[in-house]
């Protein structure tokens, strides 16, 4: 008998804690995010070409300079890249140097994208095959890097920026720099 | 199975698949292009069935149309062909991703529990079948 | 009008079911009380209206009366007739009035039929029964009503998903559920016979075939939804290890074990505890399973549009059920002697065995479906998948086939090795042999290799108990056992000649092209557009061929849907006696040509048949075992009659 009083406890005390667990968890807002892990790390080596006639494209060594910069990664074909166009622009204008990576996108898209909601960025690099989208943990589009003056990944915001963020970005571009 | 009762759910819950903007781009050129060594292939088919598609519900990216599935099956097909090891390819996405984008769970800090309750288990389905024979009378 | 006589007929039921508790409540007090005697009526009628609600909901779905809440949200005045009245179903409210439904014909038909126990369990199972089903007519008329009005009826309804629209789909989910909910007989059952004291083994009979009858329905759903994600999702895959797919194995899972201990202790008095737990596990997992399912916290897509009050719901119905069963459980633990001991080679000996290696596999399938919540707890990710459940379940499951060999040909309490020698032998030989050829032959990983080799010797075995008997004269029970382990054995065949064998083909082709995989070889002769009543679709005109043989057509799809917008492939199977040729056609690439995937899968029908083997094997135990009762009675009958003849002649 003393096997089952045994074994009983450990499944009351299993089940009990499968509860907590549960009710924990369904007080937890859910996050579809896959976080990237290589914030702390330093930028992977590319080289992509141009995206758009309008800028130079995009290389390991621009994001050295010395200078800490957003990293944008974006596409023409993405319905949240369009609604945070203004908050890049607000994020430029508060002095904040914009690269970018354009996933999947024919430059002519870009283009027409770039006229219709702004062109904040310096540098656009094309990645066809989300090469550089994948060798940075990015799973998605929108997603905005902030690298620091050596090429190193300090943070990442996943999904569109909105206005709450402005502040953040620019916040966590100044502690880049430092 | 699992979509059957992901869409009885999607409708139940009144929400639409979410609709994703489509991309006009071709997929990669070995999205769905096979090796040509098949035994190049097969390692490559062996690694991408354990590797997560990380914009599906649980799938892995062998069993996706998703195009960032099809621009990691490339990756993998693209470095195995380049003569990489497919666990070193898995360490490689396990750097940028986590461990989620590996259907393999290694052991570790955060997995032990994985491995060692069948361990447990086993020792304790031993030891209960053992007692319950021995003691007949 | 309709709706709300549904509505009426829920609370009626929902009050019945609460009558039902009380009478019960009294009648394990004292089985003479007035009110006990309500308790089967209340139970039998509760039946009736249920299904009359349930009806309402049809009637409303079938003339797609739109004030309807649920109506409007989920269908549409121009959908075919079938996909309306599947649309009842296909959503939260109308599944959960499902199983309500499901829940109290179950209990009604107990309460009508079973008449082998004593009294006094009858009243805590029906109390039992009522208590469990209190909580989801809660549930449901709290927070899931499924008749509630608009206030102002629409136009049109929203639709079904177009995907929902699959004739497979609409009774896939009903099978499910009568499995699942099946198994709350057998958990008002334990508690009944555990609070009354009964545990013996004409409870194990009694209980015996209403499990059955749910785990063949569950065997039914779980092939049939494997089946569909194998054709729908256009890859090949057939068993993902996803936490949904989980949730319906599990509850199987606990049922077959519950279906081997309860034969332990109908013939032997032996694992009383065990098959209580089991009775009490198997249902519970059927709860936890709704709850993962319902409450979104492991499917992540669709999380944020889960209702967290339902989950809480849920969960608070769990704790409750669960807990509370738990909570009998130790307070009457002590009160059940074991049963008897065994030997290590008898029949009850491998039935432990099989026991052991089936909570096994449950709990691994519970660890790696939970371990991701839990360690998301801790702010961590992981992914567990097939390369981890396929190793760690075969540990056990390998072991536990070796064993399902052996046990039916053991006979109860005590057997020599030297009477089975040779039956074993054979089976073994016939596995080995099959093992070497493999190995010689072919280059296939080890665990289909050991599959390939188990399936053979056991389902060589399976049919071993008929030997030297009277085939005419074996019961049917027996035959049905025989036939489900073949059907285990034909399952285990195809999965592993699927794996091991598996040809794949992808490429690019252009309109004349011909493509060879395996030993198929076929012909791209054009790609034209179709159109269907609410999608358009590219269609491939694929000749195939096998070997030299004749010409066949294979036409997959590339579907898209307009509302909702949605993109789905649309395969094309070409089925052999030894295996399914898989086409699917993708996008076309810039240069014009078609991506196609080609797969030659040897036997991988043999995975479904395997499983309808399972659960024919289980109708055929379950009629033989319901034709010995019937036979039984009437024996019984006829001797009380005779009794009465010679009583009447004395006096």
């Amino acid at each position: 008998m003393t096997g089952v009083r045994w074994g009983l406890w450990i499944i009351v005390g299993v089940t009990a804690g499968l509860f907590g667990l549960f009710a924990y968890q369904l007080t937890q807002p859910k996050d579809e995010f896959v976080e990237s892990a290589m914030v702390g790390k330093q930028m992977p080596d590319f080289d992509l070409p141009a995206a758009s006639a309008t800028r130079p494209g995009l290389a390991t060594g621009d994001l050295a300079d010395g200078t800490p910069k957003l990293l944008n990664v974006f596409a023409s074909w993405c319905i949240p890249c369009a609604a945070e166009a203004p908050y890049l622009e607000e994020l430029e204008r508060n002095g904040a140097q914009i690269v970018a990576v354009a996933i999947r996108d024919k430059p002519e898209d870009v283009d027409r994208f770039l006229t219709i909601y702004g062109n904040p960025f310096t540098r656009i690099g094309r990645d066809d095959i989300s090469e550089v989208q994948l060798s940075i943990g990015s799973s998605g589009v929108p997603e905005t890097f902030v690298i620091d003056g050596k090429g190193r990944i300090t943070h990442q915001h996943i999904g569109d920026i909105r206005a709450e963020h402005v502040p953040m970005l620019l916040r966590e571009l100044k502690e880049a720099g430092a | 199975m699992k979509k059957l009762i992901s869409l009885i759910m999607a409708v139940s819950l009144l929400t639409p698949l979410p609709v994703t903007a489509q991309d006009t781009m071709p997929p990669a050129p070995l999205a769905y292009q096979q090796l040509d060594d098949p035994a190049q292939e097969a390692e490559a088919r062996d690694l991408m069935h354990t590797l997560r598609c990380l914009k599906c519900q649980s799938q892995s990216i062998a069993d996706s149309d998703a195009p960032m599935a099809g621009d990691m099956r490339h990756q993998v097909r693209s470095r195995i062909l380049a003569g990489e090891e497919p666990e070193a390819i898995r360490a490689w996405l396990v750097e940028r991703y986590g461990d989620y984008v590996s259907y393999t769970p290694t052991v570790s800090s955060t997995t032990w529990p994985l491995f060692a309750i069948p361990v447990l288990l086993l020792a304790i389905c031993g030891f209960v079948f053992a007692s319950r024979m021995r003691r007949r009378s | 009008m309709i709706a709300e006589i549904g509505l009426i007929a829920l609370w009626l039921s929902a009050a019945l079911a609460a009558l039902q508790l009380l009478g019960a409540v009294a009648g394990v007090r004292d089985d003479k009380s007035d009110i006990a005697a309500l308790v089967r009526p209340a139970a039998s009628l509760q039946a009736l209206l249920c299904a009359i609600a349930f009806v309402a909901l049809l009637w409303v779905f079938a003339i797609t009366d739109l004030s309807v809440k649920l109506v409007a949200s989920n269908s549409h005045s121009l959908k075919p007739m079938i996909f309306k009245l599947s649309g009842a179903w296909g959503n939260h409210e109308g599944s959960m009035l499902l199983w309500i439904t499901v829940m109290a014909v179950a209990g009604g038909a107990i309460a009508l039929l079973e008449r082998r126990l004593p009294e006094k369990t009858m009243m805590a199972t029906l109390g039992a029964q009522a208590f469990v089903g209190l909580g989801f007519y809660a549930f449901l008329l709290l927070s899931s009503n499924p008749f509630e009005r608009l206030v102002e009826t629409p136009i049109e309804g929203n639709g079904l998903n177009p995907l929902l629209q699959d004739i497979g789909l609409a009774f896939h989910p009903p099978t499910l559920y009568i499995g699942y909910v099946g198994l709350s007989v057998a958990f008002s059952f334990a508690v009944g016979a555990l609070l009354t004291k009964q545990v013996t083994p004409e409870f194990a009979r009694v209980m015996r075939p209403w499990v059955l009858a749910a785990w063949i329905f569950l065997t039914i759903g779980i092939t049939a939804g494997s089946y569909w994600a194998y054709y729908e999702l256009g890859w090949g895959g057939w068993w993902f290890w996803d936490p949904v797919e989980n949730a319906s194995l599990m509850p199987w899972l606990a049922a077959t074990a519950l279906l081997h201990s309860a034969s332990v202790l109908a013939a032997r008095d032996a694992l009383r505890t065990w098959t209580i737990m089991l009775g009490v596990i198997a249902f519970s997992m059927s709860m936890l399973g709704t709850f993962l399912v319902r409450s979104g916290i492991l499917t992540s897509v669709h999380a944020f549009a889960v209702d967290p009050e339902r989950g809480s719901f849920i969960l608070g119905l769990l704790i409750l059920y669960i807990g509370g069963a738990l909570a009998v459980f130790a307070l009457r633990a002590n009160t059940v002697a074991e049963g008897k001991r065994f030997a290590l080679l008898s029949r009850e000996g491998a039935l432990v065995v099989n026991n052991i290696a089936l909570s096994a596999i449950l709990g691994i399938v519970l660890l790696g479906t939970l371990y991701p919540l839990l360690t998301e707890a801790f702010d961590v990710r992981v992914s567990v998948g097939p390369p981890y459940f396929n190793p760690v379940g075969a540990i056990f499951f390998l072991p536990m086939l070796l064993v399902m060999m052996v046990g039916p040909l053991l006979r109860w309490r005590m057997d020599s090795p030297g009477r089975i020698q040779l039956p074993v032998m054979i089976a073994l030989g016939a596995g080995f042999a099959t093992l070497v050829l493999v190995f010689l032959f072919a280059d296939v990983t080890i665990l289909p290799w050991l599959g390939l080799g188990l399936s053979i010797a056991v389902g060589i075995a399976s049919f071993m108990p008929m030997r030297g008997r009277s085939l005419r004269r074996a019961p049917l029970s027996t035959w049905g056992m025989c036939v489900a382990h073949f059907g285990v054995a034909v399952a285990l065949f195809g999965m592993s000649a699927d794996s091991a064998f598996q040809q794949e083909r992808l490429v690019a082709a252009d309109v004349g092209d011909v493509v060879e995989v395996g030993p198929w070889t076929a012909t791209l002769d054009a790609v034209a557009p179709v159109a269907g009543p609410n999608w358009t679709a590219m269609q491939a005109n694929i000749r195939v061929r096998h070997g030299d043989g004749r010409d066949r057509p294979a036409k997959p799809q590339s579907r898209s849907f307009w509302s909702p917008a949605q993109e789905t492939s649309e395969v094309a199977l070409v089925t052999r006696w030894n295996g399914q040729l898989y086409v699917a056609v993708g996008n076309q690439a810039p240069d014009g040509r078609w991506q196609l995937r080609l797969w030659w899968k040897p036997f991988v029908t043999f995975i479904w048949y395997g499983g309808l083997l399972i659960a024919f094997g289980g109708a055929l135990s379950l009629v033989g075992r319901l034709a010995t009762d019937l036979r039984r009675r009437e024996a019984v009958r006829k001797g009380n009659e005779r009794r009465q003849d010679m009583a009447e002649l004395h006096a």
